[in-house]
């Protein structure tokens, strides 16, 4: 199955589950979309296997077939092109590369060129496959690089896919081949707010989901009750835990040296897995 | 001359818009005819992106030499760029500020905005 680890914000534990979730499981992949920031590696320290370069295309413009029409600047959605007088000004950090200048320009003035926007590492740890996307420096649309990244899903394992935070393209991209969304929500009033915008995000996407609260005080908390009265699941809750938080603050994987920590993520995975086929039905 | 000055309301004693790409109408000033006129900014007000650009685009489209505004992006400022020059506006409606620029008493932005997501970068001209 592919999972999909999302939160509404950042810090709530994504990271945490998803390589604890992967590093508990066999045949399990992991992939990391959170390519503003990734740092499933970190954990992992894979061996790294090969690097593949991601690349989008933008227009390029000839400006002596150019008749400075417009119809290129009126059809971008974006506004990503400007004409001053003879000159094109594209602004690349908005450009989405949806190629539609290129198809309505009757003078066949422009060709799309190629710029790489970044890259997928692909790692090897133990049996698991670990896939990074990495956007460059100062590129403003990671989406090129997540489709790329879930383009590597093995449809014979599992595979589990850690999100960016928040609700916007960048998290629809990375959640919407998944089959099941879990939502790791954290239980104070900003968690809370954030994680119903990614419950709501679950709906629209249509995705059966369950939530995991991390870095909780109690069991009973915000969004355990907020889940209790709306009748969503909640499939596990981790207490705030110093030594687990000092442990992953070093960048060590807590289910490889805490049998009783794994036996817990393997029958998250079970229950997920149960809720899922339930779903299927 | 072609004064812009982005605008809350359509009339001359309006304030002036907080934003640039995304103030509801422009008032356009003609200095040797005296007349203002005024034009609805939905396109670039409703846009998901790049309203700068769109609005910037609309100006220099009416062949605008001044634009007068609180503050200015670094992409709309790269389409105005050579086009119009960029004043900064003072505390009062649209009319004075026009006024005040006549008069030679509004100053050159200097600072462009980094935009809403970070896209531009900060940078003094």
């Amino acid at each position: 199955m592919k999972l999909a680890v999302l939160s509404g914000k950042g810090g709530t534990g994504k990271t945490f589950i998803s390589v604890n979730l992967v590093n508990s499981l066999e045949n399990t992949d992991y992939f990391d979309c959170d390519v503003e920031e990734p740092n499933g590696d970190l954990f992992f320290q894979s061996e790294l296997v090969k690097e593949l370069p991601v690349k989008v295309m933008l227009p390029s413009f000839d400006k002596e077939k150019c008749n400075n029409c417009r119809e290129c600047v009126e059809a971008c959605t974006f506004n990503a092109l400007a004409l001053v007088g003879e000159d094109m000004l594209l602004f690349e950090s908005i450009c989405h590369s949806c190629g539609v200048c290129t198809f309505v320009c009757k003078q066949k003035a422009i060709s799309e060129v190629p710029k790489q926007t970044g890259v997928i590492e692909i790692g090897k740890s133990g049996d698991s496959k670990v896939v990074t996307g990495k956007l460059n420096m100062g590129e403003a649309i990671g989406v090129p690089v997540i489709s790329g990244v879930l383009d590597l899903m093995d449809d014979t394992r599992n595979s589990v896919i850690d999100c960016p935070p928040g609700s916007a393209c960048s998290v629809v991209e990375s959640a919407q081949k998944a089959d099941y969304c879990l939502l790791v929500a954290e239980p104070t009033s900003f968690g809370f707010h954030n994680f119903k915008m990614v419950e709501e995000l679950a709906k629209v996407l249509n995705k059966p989901y369950a939530v995991v609260i991390n870095k909780a005080e109690s069991k009973n908390n915000i969004v355990s009750n907020y889940c209790k009265k709306n009748n969503v699941k909640v499939l596990e809750t981790f207490l705030f835990d110093r030594k687990i938080a000092q442990d992953n603050s070093k960048g060590e994987i807590c289910t490889s040296n805490n049998e009783k920590m794994k036996e817990r993520f393997v029958s998250l995975f079970e229950n997920i897995n149960n809720d899922w086929q339930r779903s299927l039905k | 001359m072609i004064i812009a000055v982005p605008v809350d309301e359509m009339e001359e004693n309006s304030s002036v818009c907080i934003s640039f790409g995304r103030a509801p109408f422009y008032l356009i000033f003609d200095d040797e005819k005296k007349t203002f006129d005024y034009f609805d900014n939905n396109s670039a007000f409703n846009a998901q992106g790049g309203a700068g650009i769109k609005a910037a685009q609309s100006l220099v489209d009416r062949n605008v030499d001044v634009v007068i505004t609180y503050r200015c992006g670094e992409n709309a400022s790269k389409v105005l760029n050579g086009k119009a020059k960029i004043y900064r506006a003072e505390k009062v409606n649209a009319k004075m500020n026009i006024e005040m620029f006549i008069a030679g008493n509004l100053q050159l932005l200097n600072k462009v905005s980094p935009g809403l997501h970070g896209h531009a970068q900060q940078s003094e001209k």
